[in-house]
């Protein structure tokens, strides 16, 4: 519980930040910053889980556990997808999205 | 008594076939042909031994012969009384076959040594004699529906691979596909009869179904069908089998283009093994044909051999390929033994149809061997087929010439020849039991006389043709069988057969009825006056008389249009009536239907296909644009 703050304000800062990271990941051409805004929509859900814990439940810990569980996982997605866009790179010497359009009918 | 060395007859040749077939590049010609007849003495030999063994020293039981098994093996079991069995039997018509065979054969083989000299496929032509004999032998002892039905295809393709020994030539490629077919599809009616055996008589076995107290015989009004037992139908389709192989009229159409093999092949298959094989399997089944409906199925067999006798003999008066006359005078002569056996009764002296029968069999093997071989023997030296190419041969090869003329009196029933006894036979067994029958029997003895004669004055005698190169007397090796056979041809008529093949096997004293005889004999020679007269010298009464006859002289000519009725029913009606609609329908409506599914899934997938455009982002898109569709939905519809 902050003082001064509800818990609708945060919630319109994470639907923000959702919103954010999806327009990137729909409109970026560089793979880099879509990755970047996949981390933004993740970001928000964190925060959805922590301020939906402090708010609704404060006695309660397993929104918070949630939270450091989604920061790993998207730790080890970020090194995987790193590591894809680095091969890619090595292939086609850009991380350009339209590079990666090959694999079609 | 102990026969279990009557396998061997059927393991020689299969080997012989085998080793033949194997090493057919690497044995010499005149070695395989050695082997064959090497093999084929083996044979022989065995099945004299077992034919004195049996029919002389073997005791009766109750005074009559009884049933022995050389080899048995239970194959497969289906119930405790039906079940498959692959055996060699041992009694009295199967011993006689066993006699019938070998000899043939063996004569065949030697006689082919010299017919089939310098041809390419010398050593195929032994391997496939071997296989038939094989094949034939199998036949003839078997102890059940299952196992004659097996080597009966097995002679069928035999039958099949020497019609069309010379493949290259198309219209022996045609004969061997014709002969196939027909007797195929007969044999679909045995199969269909083998099977409604099975069933309704409970047995496949010969020794069960036959058993005169037994359930199949006594129990055949149980069921049945369209006013008939069950029963009946069953023995009416595994005649119809019969019928295919025995070249019976209507099923007869493949006999005379059989003629296209080479002349060994006729003479062993198409005249005195084979074709006898439907003879056989009615012989066989003799009981369940006689008891069964009071005989009615044995009433279809003796119609059927007496059409098929008269008309085979009334076509054999106008052919003019030699070997084609011998195939309808074969038809014309088991349509004979057919009759007899329709005719004929159980016990004792009843049985004199069925000897008769056997008897004509075993005398016809000889004396039509003899014939074809001999028939051989002059187009092995005249290099044609056809009458008109021949006469005045006697001079040239008296040999062949005096053994035709024998087989030709004994066909005749010439007093005192083979033919002249179980015709006699025949005859007395019509006589007693069916008038009509005994008619046509009496008239078709006459026609023979006068075709066979027809055929000896007009190769052997008649004009004097002027030949390319001068004809001479084959080789021994052909004209030694011929001999033997010559011999059979009048000797076989004097082996007591009244006393070994009776129906109920306890057997009777037969005498000639001079009556009938002299009946026979004068019809005969009638027959074989008309011939001399017609033929001995050139003459114009030939011409005369079939122009008198006019219409019916072509029909007969043209074999009463059998072929072409055949090929009406089969193309006019079946393909383009039948078969036509149906590949419509297959074609269009199962394919079509098939197709529609495969074309609509093809286009469909080429209308949607660009949403899988590779785009990571239009997917997202998608994804994002669903989600907010189905979160629509669930706030304001639900």
């Amino acid at each position: 519980m902050i003082e001064g703050i509800s818990i609708y304000e945060i919630l319109t800062l994470s639907s923000i930040l959702f919103f954010v990271g999806l327009y990137g990941f729909l409109t970026r051409k560089n793979l880099i910053t879509m990755l970047m805004s996949i981390e933004l929509i993740l970001n928000s859900s964190v925060l959805n889980f922590v301020v939906i814990n402090k708010y609704l439940y404060p006695n309660m810990l397993e929104g918070v556990f949630f939270a450091i569980f989604i920061i790993a996982v998207a730790a080890a997605e970020t090194a995987l997808a790193i590591s894809i866009i680095i091969n890619l790179y090595r292939l086609h010497t850009s991380v350009d999205i339209s590079e990666t359009e090959t694999m079609k009918y | 008594m102990d026969f279990s060395y009557t396998i061997y007859i059927l393991i020689i040749p299969i080997f012989t076939f085998l080793f033949l077939g194997f090493f057919y590049n690497k044995i010499k010609p005149i070695v395989s042909g050695w082997i064959g007849v090497a093999a084929l003495s083996v044979v022989a030999i065995l099945s004299y031994y077992t034919a004195i063994q049996y029919f002389l020293h073997v005791p009766k039981v109750d005074g009559a012969f009884t049933t022995f098994y050389g080899f048995k093996y239970n194959w497969m079991n289906f119930t405790e009384t039906l079940r498959i069995d692959m055996g060699v039997m041992i009694d009295p018509i199967s011993v006689m076959m066993l006699v019938v065979v070998s000899t043939i054969s063996l004569m065949v083989h030697i006689y082919s040594r010299g017919y089939m000299k310098g041809d390419r496929g010398y050593t195929r032509f032994f391997a496939f004699l071997s296989l038939f004999t094989f094949s034939m032998m199998g036949l003839v002892v078997a102890t059940n529906l299952f196992q004659i039905y097996i080597f009966w295809e097995l002679v069928g393709l035999s039958s099949f691979l020497l019609i069309g020994f010379y493949y290259e030539k198309p219209s022996a490629v045609a004969a061997a596909k014709k002969a196939f077919i027909v007797t195929r599809f007969a044999d679909l009616g045995f199969l269909i009869g083998i099977l409604l055996m099975g069933y309704y008589g409970g047995s496949y076995d010969f020794m069960t179904l036959n058993d005169i107290n037994g359930v199949a015989i006594s129990n055949w009004a149980s069921h049945s069908f369209m006013g008939l037992s069950v029963i009946t139908w069953a023995l009416i389709l595994m005649f119809m089998g019969g019928a295919g192989k025995s070249a019976m009229f209507p099923l007869h159409i493949w006999l005379p283009d059989a003629m296209e093999g080479p002349t060994p092949v006729s003479a062993l298959i198409h005249a005195a093994t084979m074709v006898v094989a439907g003879v056989y399997l009615v012989a066989r089944m003799f009981p369940m044909f006689h008891f069964v409906e009071n005989g009615y199925a044995l009433h279809v067999v003796a119609w059927v051999g007496a059409i098929s006798t008269l008309i085979a003999a009334i076509i054999a008066l106008t052919q003019y390929d030699i070997k084609r006359v011998l195939a309808f005078s074969t038809m014309s002569q088991i349509g004979y033994m057919m009759l007899a056996l329709g005719v004929s009764g159980y016990y004792e002296h009843e049985g004199v149809g069925y000897m008769a029968s056997m008897w004509h069999l075993f005398t016809h093997a000889m004396f039509k061997a003899l014939l074809f071989l001999a028939a051989g023997s002059v187009i092995h030296s005249v290099h044609s087929n056809f009458m008109q190419d021949m006469g005045g041969l006697h001079k040239y090869m008296k040999i062949t010439s005096i053994t035709f003329l024998i087989a030709a009196l004994s066909i005749s029933g010439f007093p005192f020849t083979a033919g002249f006894f179980s015709k006699d036979e025949i005859l007395l067994a019509a006589f007693k039991h069916n008038k009509p029958i005994y008619f046509i029997t009496l008239f078709v003895a006459g026609l023979t006389a006068f075709y066979m004669f027809r055929l000896y004055f007009s190769i052997f005698w008649g004009k004097k043709t002027e030949y390319e190169h001068t004809p001479h007397e084959s080789p021994w090796s052909m004209t030694l069988p011929m001999l033997f056979l010559a011999f059979m041809s009048i000797a076989s008529g004097y082996l007591p057969m009244t006393e070994w093949l009776t129906p109920d096997r306890v057997g009777f004293h037969g005498h000639v009825n001079w009556g009938m005889a002299s009946i026979a004999v004068a019809v005969g020679l009638i027959g074989i006056i008309i011939a001399y007269v017609f033929y001995k010298k050139p003459t114009n009464y030939p011409e005369r008389i079939s122009k008198a006859f006019g219409r019916l002289y072509q029909w007969t000519f043209r074999k009463f249009y059998m072929d072409e009725l055949y090929l009406f029913i089969t193309k006019k009606i079946i393909f383009k009536r039948i078969a036509a609609p149906f590949a419509w329908f297959d074609r269009n409506v199962v394919d079509g239907t098939m197709n529609l599914i495969g074309n609509s899934t093809v286009r469909g997938s080429k209308l949607i296909k660009g949403l899988q455009s590779g785009k990571i982002q239009d997917y997202a898109l998608a994804f994002v644009g669903g989600v907010f569709v189905l979160v629509l939905i669930v706030l304001y519809i639900w």
